[in-house]
């Protein structure tokens, strides 16, 4: 039991964080997971939450790798998405007749230039040196831009029954397609991980890049890698966006959602600065964050004040979740708990470190 | 100072070491790695409390509890690195953080930049850039703002290990000028050479102990040299050698012709026999882990060839030189070795995992097994396989990295200073490790401080001084005081005899 709850550990704040909105949101009303059904398909407050946070999961899965690596983010994700859903709306309209396959190669060609924008970032974040965000600043400023003349300075609109399809539900299935793309690509990465020694690169890079290179890994390459998978995140968070909104509005498509997913990665327990990281814990972030989001509507907070209480919530956790709180927190565990549970044999922490730090 | 104690946890860092200081003298503070000086100078600059002991400055009683009150007592300390700010000016630089009021009369303020700089004859302008300086100007810039604020103890704490000859002497220049402004200068270096050049006096300490304080000129290097290293003997039983099988000589397992890095070593030769132990021995800056470095590329190799049983191969990076069968320990456990936050199972599997491609992961089942293997048969101490291996002591540490290499079968491994900074326990096992290695046929390479140990493993020994190989000595040579002979004769030696 102690192991498990030491294994899950980095997980304690996204889960507290969503029990108590749970609580808020049953105090709120009793009604919180009702779900109904509409037209064939699952619809309700939890439904919901998983259809609008798919694009920020996803978003969040790449930003966790990126920020592991690279002790950096990428701020240039919602630009970048909004350049490969224009390509793939382009794509798309020129076709006489939209078939699956049309919208499957729209779909590829939106990705390879998801891939050719993270290469873009990546190549300036390894071997140029430049700072993540400073790097991916130049795609946040010109990327809309960019989107906005692919789109022939129109705001083109997707009206084919497929695209319906992908953006809600295909009948008969009684889940909305979003909510089944997120868990494809949940799946995928799992895949992903168990496949290749991606979380072991990653992390020796993020922790130690020195040591990392002296056992053979590339770091460069290894952050390149984790800024190109970053990029295919984004093309496929843009093609799910695209599509749920049946319109490609290059000016608001997925805007300042990089916010969100780097509070997604912190909510999830993972340092900012790189190193360990923790992948379901950015998943339950992201999910968090949607469930907060849509809390406050649900108290019928005045939409101008919603920021507010977002950014107020927001404090209230990150100084909670801080290491100052958690040593003092930890210190008065430790005193209310009798000497002889804790643990033995590790030599406590402080002590080894400093006399790393001892040598001339 | 009279009777300084400073421990840290597990460390006795100084025990009871005096120190006098005399106006207008220059002192060098000779030791090799972990002797104290770095302690010492803390002590004196403010950075650390003393445990127990004295100071008296100018005959006063005195206790620093910050470095802000030793620097308020005339106590000017200038390190190794230059804690400057590169992109303000000169003047900036100097007067930076000591004017209480908000506003700054930048004219008064460059004039006297200016006129002190002139003062110490510093070949720099108020109102230029730091970094358009050399690091030589630079460091005498540190210098000056110490200086300046008043004091008439200087510590200067390796100030030449980044310049080169000319500006080592425009550095002597202004240091002597001050000399004989009766400012007591206390000069920290690993170079024999500078020391004899400036110092008046030589202050030697090792493993935290006071050896003797000599004057300068009735100081014979060689002495110098054997008070640094020190020849105390240690429990353990000798250790039977092994000696390379003569049949295999012809066909080295690795040769290196007139390698050279980018870390400054000059280009050098290197073989190294099948089931050899040899060794770099030198001083700390004798070029003896760079040259180790230049073979394993951990530094840019600029010059030179390699062949591995006598084939040549390309090897241009770390990984390159793994797949060839060579694993390298480095001098840095913290910097360069260990993944701190991740597990020593991680840590253990890491290399070989690498080798193994980036395509086909282990297990965790295998992965366990690889680990629990290597815990048991070096016998690292760890709760767990899942315990990060920051929270293990320094040999545990230093055993995990060894496990590291040992768990890809080098034909050939180096183990840059394996032995620092860990108990004597761990050093005897470590030691027999590496001649049980030999005897199956691993060629080592050991590397280390402690002359002693060199000479108990190494069957064969290159000798080191000043970034380049002076002397090689094998069998009988084999004696500290021949090592020591060699490096005091070799190189552009103007002292010795």
């Amino acid at each position: 039991m102690g192991r498990l709850m030491k294994r899950f550990s980095h997980l304690f704040l996204p889960l507290s964080v969503m029990v108590l909105l749970i609580i808020i949101n049953l105090v709120k009303g009793a009604d919180y997971f009702r779900i109904t059904m509409v037209n064939g398909a699952f619809y309700g407050n939890i439904p919901n939450i998983f259809f609008g946070a798919s694009e920020l999961v996803i978003l969040s899965i790449g930003m966790t790798l990126v920020t592991a690596a690279s002790r950096g983010q990428d701020i240039s994700i919602g630009e970048s998405a909004t350049i490969t859903s224009a390509v793939f709306v382009q794509y798309v309209l020129q076709a006489n007749e939209v078939t699956l396959l049309t919208i499957l190669v729209a779909f590829l060609l939106s990705s390879v230039v998801g891939l050719a924008l993270g290469a873009f970032n990546g190549t300036l974040v390894s071997i140029f040196k430049v700072q993540p965000m400073v790097a991916s600043l130049i795609l946040f400023t010109g990327g809309r831009s960019i989107a906005f003349m692919i789109d022939g300075k129109l705001s083109p609109i997707l009206a084919n029954d497929l695209s319906n399809k992908i953006g809600t539900v295909i009948p008969g299935i009684p889940i909305q397609t979003p909510i089944i793309l997120t868990v494809v690509f949940i799946a995928l990465t799992a895949v992903l991980f168990k496949t290749t020694n991606l979380r072991l690169y990653v992390e020796a890079v993020g922790i130690n890049p020195n040591a990392a290179r002296l056992n053979g890994i590339n770091p460069k390459k290894v952050i390149f890698l984790t800024f190109l998978i970053m990029g295919f995140c984004s093309a496929v968070a843009g093609f799910i966006a695209v599509n749920k909104a049946g319109r490609h509005d290059s000016v608001n498509l997925l805007k300042l959602i990089m916010m969100d997913a780097i509070l997604a990665v912190a909510i999830g327990g993972n340092s900012l600065n790189g190193g360990k990281f923790s992948i379901t814990g950015s998943i339950i972030g992201a999910y968090t964050i949607e469930m907060l989001n849509r809390t406050l509507l649900r108290l019928e907070i005045e939409p101008a004040m919603i920021k507010v209480f977002k950014a107020v919530f927001i404090i209230i956790l990150m100084v909670v979740a801080s290491p100052v709180v958690r040593a003092s927190i930890t210190k008065v565990v430790d005193k209310i708990r009798p000497a002889s549970v804790q643990r033995e044999g590790s030599v406590p922490l402080p002590i080894a470190n400093r006399v790393g730090k001892k040598e001339e | 100072m009279r009777g300084i104690s400073k421990s840290f946890p597990g460390v006795k860092a100084l025990d009871s070491v005096d120190f006098t200081l005399r106006p207008g003298e220059i002192h060098a503070l000779m030791g090799e790695n972990g002797a104290g000086k770095s302690t010492l100078i803390k002590v004196i600059a403010g950075v650390y409390e003393k445990d127990s002991g004295s100071i008296t400055l100018e005959g006063k009683p005195i206790h620093f509890k910050a470095p802000e009150e030793a620097q308020n007592n005339g106590i000017g300390t200038v390190y190794q690195e230059i804690m400057l700010c590169p992109n303000l000016t000169v003047a900036e630089n100097m007067y930076i953080g000591r004017s209480h009021s908000l506003l700054v009369n930048w004219k008064q303020m460059n004039e006297q930049a200016e006129r002190l700089l002139a003062s110490l004859n510093i070949p720099a302008r108020a109102t230029q850039e730091l970094s358009s300086c050399s690091l030589a100007v630079q460091q005498m810039i540190a210098i000056a703002r110490a200086v300046d604020m008043d004091c008439n103890i200087l510590i200067l704490d390796e100030p030449t290990s980044s310049l080169d000859e000319d500006e080592v002497h425009t550095l002597f220049a202004l240091m002597r000028e001050l000399k004989e402004r009766g400012v007591g200068i206390i000069f920290i270096t690993h170079f024999l050479e500078q020391a004899y050049e400036i110092s008046d006096r030589i202050t030697v300490l090792r493993n935290g102990k006071l050896v003797g304080e000599y004057e300068t000129i009735a100081l014979l290097q060689i002495e110098l040299i054997s008070k640094m290293l020190g020849n105390e003997l240690d429990d353990i039983t000798s250790l039977k050698k092994h000696e390379p099988d003569v049949s295999d000589v012809s066909i080295p397992v690795f040769e290196a012709i007139g390698l050279s890095s980018s870390a400054g070593v000059r280009p050098f030769d290197f073989t190294i026999q099948k089931g050899e132990v040899n060794g770099f021995a030198g001083l700390l800056g004798s070029g003896r882990s760079e040259s180790a470095r230049a073979i394993f590329t951990a530094d840019r190799v600029t010059g030179g060839e390699v062949r591995m049983k006598g084939k040549r191969v390309k090897i241009k990076t770390p990984l390159h030189a793994i797949t060839q069968g060579i694993g390298y320990l480095p001098e840095d456990r913290k910097g360069d070795g260990i993944i701190e936050d991740l597990s020593v199972r991680d840590n253990i599997i890491l290399t070989l995992q690498v080798l193994n491609g980036f395509f086909k992961p282990f297990s965790l089942k295998q992965a366990q097994e690889f680990a629990e293997e290597y815990i048991e048969r070096l016998n690292i101490k760890t709760p767990t396989a899942d315990t990060p291996i920051k929270s293990l002591s320094g040999g545990n540490q230093q055993k995990v990295i060894l496990a590291r290499w040992l768990l890809t079968h080098p034909e050939y491994l180096i183990l840059d200073e394996p032995t620092r900074g860990i108990d004597v326990g761990t050093k005897v096992e470590i030691q027999k490790l590496v001649i049980a290695l030999a005897h199956e046929g691993m060629s080592v390479t050991f590397i280390s401080s402690e002359i002693d140990e060199m000479l108990r493993t190494c069957s064969r020994l290159i000798v080191m001084k000043d970034r380049e190989i002076v002397g090689e000595l094998r069998g009988s040579q084999l004696t500290e005081s021949a090592v020591m002979n060699v490096i005091a004769k070799g190189g552009k030696n103007r002292w010795a005899d």
